[in-house]
């Protein structure tokens, strides 16, 4: 047990940290909409690296582990990346293990993004990075494609709630890369992995919300003092951190059991689902749990902390309805939490069943 | 980040596991419920003798914060007794700390044994979240102290041997400076207690001080240095020793219930959609109140005090827990109603237990709001309120 984080990671939260602070953040955000890419931030990012963490090192990649990337995902939620950068390195991770990984991909100057749902007579539909992604994969019937490459892709955005870069991508030409249950058992990891990053991306947009909501709250003053003074504005946030820690630690855990789950691409340590005594340990779980819970938590956090804000917290101006926006568009696009809960469950064991006479035990 | 429990702390909650298996009888459940007293002596010597308590006071022995959270949280999720065990155990911690070579050698052997219990002498009728208020009088009388007051909710007042009383030993300072803790027997003359019966099947009391007359020895930590002994016990009690897992009986004996009732359409209500995701949010927060409180029993393991990190796992647990005893009230319409032993009762009775038991859950040790002020204040920054 142990619930810091590595020496490596303190350094890669730091570094990206900075990075995202520098490169992006509210008014860069500002300036990417409608579309939600910022071509000139990605060209710094390739500078570090980034783009090739996820991929493994024999393939010529950073080797990093889904809780390194993790940390790299919630800075970037902090800062509301405009960077596909979630996205790229699950879908990297992916052709990785069909050996589909080519160099421009693991530069970056190839963004690749992942179709999370399968495709509906041969167009992927709203897939996440569709705006931003020169390649994309999807799965078409048995088949996990790579789509033919689209020198302009923000050319197919969709205006969007979030202002991600949304869209629909056609398959017609792509590239088969794998066919049959082990393709869509592969597919279906990255989707897992993109799940927990994505939770990860949540849990930082929710982290700043509390910020910002904190600061607004000790600077504007109404009968003669901050309204954080005022014990019903202070009850409302004081609700978020507890909320916002325990998606985080429920993040991290998913992220943890993934690792786990694979070595090397092989089958690691097989996991164990048993709600019934609350032991999950369970990658696929415990990435919709993260999931569900991080989507909870910054649809609340902005929520709550836009409310604090007055109206000033509704106009453009103010920075949290950017939060507000992403937080919902990152917690709904891979379809209703209500769905997604049903999934979950039904992977759930088959419940012990007390003979009636058993009574209170 | 590393979630695996370790070998050392797998294998204690292997043993506390067999440990229930074989000593968590139905009689012993059904006894806990039907007398609403949730503390166990026959239960606690068992514990004892298998060696599992020894290493359940905080501070105390070589086992770790992680270790007792374990304990205490595997009890809970069975549905054990261990509100009683859980004071006693937290009162054995203060009295490692801060009581005498005397205290530790005669009244921390005798909690230990589990044959000796101990209940908690804080709130007043007119003082709850307020405690440094409280007017119960401690007057020095040479090598004795004179204790005149009431104490309410002192939990299991009429089985415990002691009781460990916050008193005012000085009322011309600032309140949180006129304190003084004691460890009182109770069969000290003096002493009066009378039941409060509440909503849920457990007791609680109402206890009186008439001229209670105790040796300074009695004493736990320096006069008017009370509150500090309070801080001690809050930091021992926060998130470690059990409350904050409370939906994961509930969430199994209603799984074991709908996998065994009809659906109208055919299969069980184990596949409703509604029910398929109630049980999955459910255990979503299961988890996620198991990932807080663990995260307070981790902190104090490596030597921090987890006050506000308790507050958070306390407000989450809590709230969430009352939040999955209504879906399921509801859901269970009229056989939900029904009460432990009854034909037809759903969940076995348990989603009755809990609508009568979740609501003290956001008030006792520490209220939602004291828990909310507490992490304004202290983690947000947020002026004080009060």
């Amino acid at each position: 047990m142990d619930l810091n984080l590595t020496k490596d990671q303190e350094t890669i939260r730091e570094v990206f940290a900075a990075f995202f602070e520098g490169e992006t953040g509210p008014i860069r955000a500002r300036a990417a909409e409608p579309v939600g890419m910022d071509a000139a931030a990605w060209e710094r990012l390739l500078e570090t690296g980034a783009p090739s963490m996820g991929a493994s090192e024999a393939a010529g990649g950073g080797g990093a582990s889904l809780a390194d990337l993790t940390v790299v995902a919630t800075e970037a939620g902090a800062f509301i990346a405009p960077l596909p950068f979630v996205d790229h390195a699950v879908t990297t991770r992916l052709l990785d293990t069909v050996n589909a990984c080519d160099d421009g991909m693991l530069a970056g100057t190839t963004i690749v993004g992942l179709a999370l749902c399968p495709a509906i007579d041969g167009i992927a539909r709203t897939v996440p990075s569709g705006a931003a992604a020169h390649r994309v994969v999807a799965i078409d019937g048995n088949r996990l494609v790579l789509d033919r490459p689209v020198d302009n892709p923000s050319a197919g955005h969709l205006a969007n709630h979030g202002c991600l870069p949304l869209a629909h991508r056609d398959l017609t030409g792509a590239e088969v890369v794998a066919s049959g249950p082990d393709a869509l058992a592969k597919h279906a990891r990255a989707v897992d992995e993109w799940r927990t990053l994505t939770a990860a991306t949540l849990v930082g947009i929710a982290r700043s919300a509390v910020d910002l909501g904190v600061a607004y709250v000790m600077e504007r003053k109404q009968f003669g003092r901050p309204i954080g003074s005022f014990q019903a504005v202070q009850h409302q946030l004081a609700d978020l951190p507890g909320l916002v820690d325990g998606a985080g630690l429920l993040t991290s855990k998913a992220a943890w059991a993934g690792d786990r789950a694979t070595v090397d691409g092989l089958a690691g340590e097989p996991g164990v689902l048993d709600v019934d005594s609350n032991d999950v340990t369970d990658f696929v779980a415990l990435a919709a749990m993260a999931l569900v819970a991080a989507g909870e938590a910054a649809t609340t956090a902005t929520d709550r902390s836009l409310h604090v804000h007055g109206g000033y917290g509704f106009s453009e101006e103010y920075d949290i309805q950017l939060y507000y926006r992403r937080a919902r568009a990152l917690a709904y696009v891979l379809g209703d939490p209500a769905r997604e809960c049903r999934r979950l469950a039904s992977m759930f064991p088959t419940p012990f069943v007390y003979a009636s006479e058993a009574g209170a035990t | 980040m590393d979630f695996s429990l370790g070998d050392r702390a797998e294998f204690f909650r292997d043993e506390v596991r067999n440990f229930l298996a074989e000593h968590l009888t139905t009689e012993v459940v059904e006894r806990m419920h039907s007398t609403g007293t949730f503390d166990d002596k026959d239960f606690n010597v068992a514990l004892a003798e298998a060696g599992l308590l020894a290493g359940a006071v905080p501070g105390y022995g070589d086992r770790d914060p992680i270790e007792l959270y374990i304990l205490f949280n595997e009890l809970e999720k069975a549905g054990a007794p261990y509100d009683g065990l859980a004071v006693t155990m937290l009162v054995a911690g203060v009295v490692n700390a801060v009581g005498t070579d005397l205290h530790r050698d005669t009244v921390l052997p005798q909690l230990l044994s589990g044959r000796s219990s101990c209940c908690l002498g804080y709130s007043e009728p007119d003082y709850g979240s307020d405690l440094a208020a409280i007017t119960t009088r401690a007057v020095r009388d040479g090598d004795e102290w004179i204790i005149d007051g009431q104490k309410m909710w002192t939990t299991m007042a009429h089985e415990a041997e002691w009781v460990i009383l916050l008193t005012r030993t000085n009322p011309d300072v600032p309140k949180h400076k006129g304190l003084t803790m004691f460890l009182v027997p109770m069969d000290t003359p003096g002493i009066e207690v009378q039941p409060v019966p509440t909503m849920a099947s457990e007791r609680t009391n109402a206890t009186f001080y008439d001229g209670v007359r105790v040796d300074d020895g009695c004493r736990l930590g320096e006069v008017d240095d009370g509150w500090a002994v309070m801080g001690i016990a809050l930091a021992f009690e926060r998130g470690v020793m059990g409350g904050t897992n409370p939906a994961v009986p509930l969430l199994r004996h209603v799984r074991s219930w709908a996998a065994k009732t009809p659906a109208p359409d055919g299969g069980t209500i184990l596949n409703d959609p509604l029910m398929l995701e109630r049980t999955a949010r459910t255990a979503i927060a299961n988890q996620v109140s198991q990932l807080l409180t663990l995260r307070a029993a981790w902190i104090a393991a490596t030597g921090g005090l987890p006050g506000l990190e308790g507050s958070m796992a306390k407000l989450y647990a809590t709230e969430r827990y009352q939040q999955t005893v209504r879906w399921f009230q509801q859901m269970a319409g009229a056989e939900g109603l029904l009460s432990f032993g009854t034909d037809g009762a759903a969940a076995d009775g348990w989603i009755d237990y809990d609508g009568r038991h979740s609501p003290v859950t956001t008030i006792y040790g520490g209220t939602t709001e004291i828990n909310r002020n507490n992490v304004a204040e202290r983690h947000l920054g947020l002026p004080r309120s009060r």
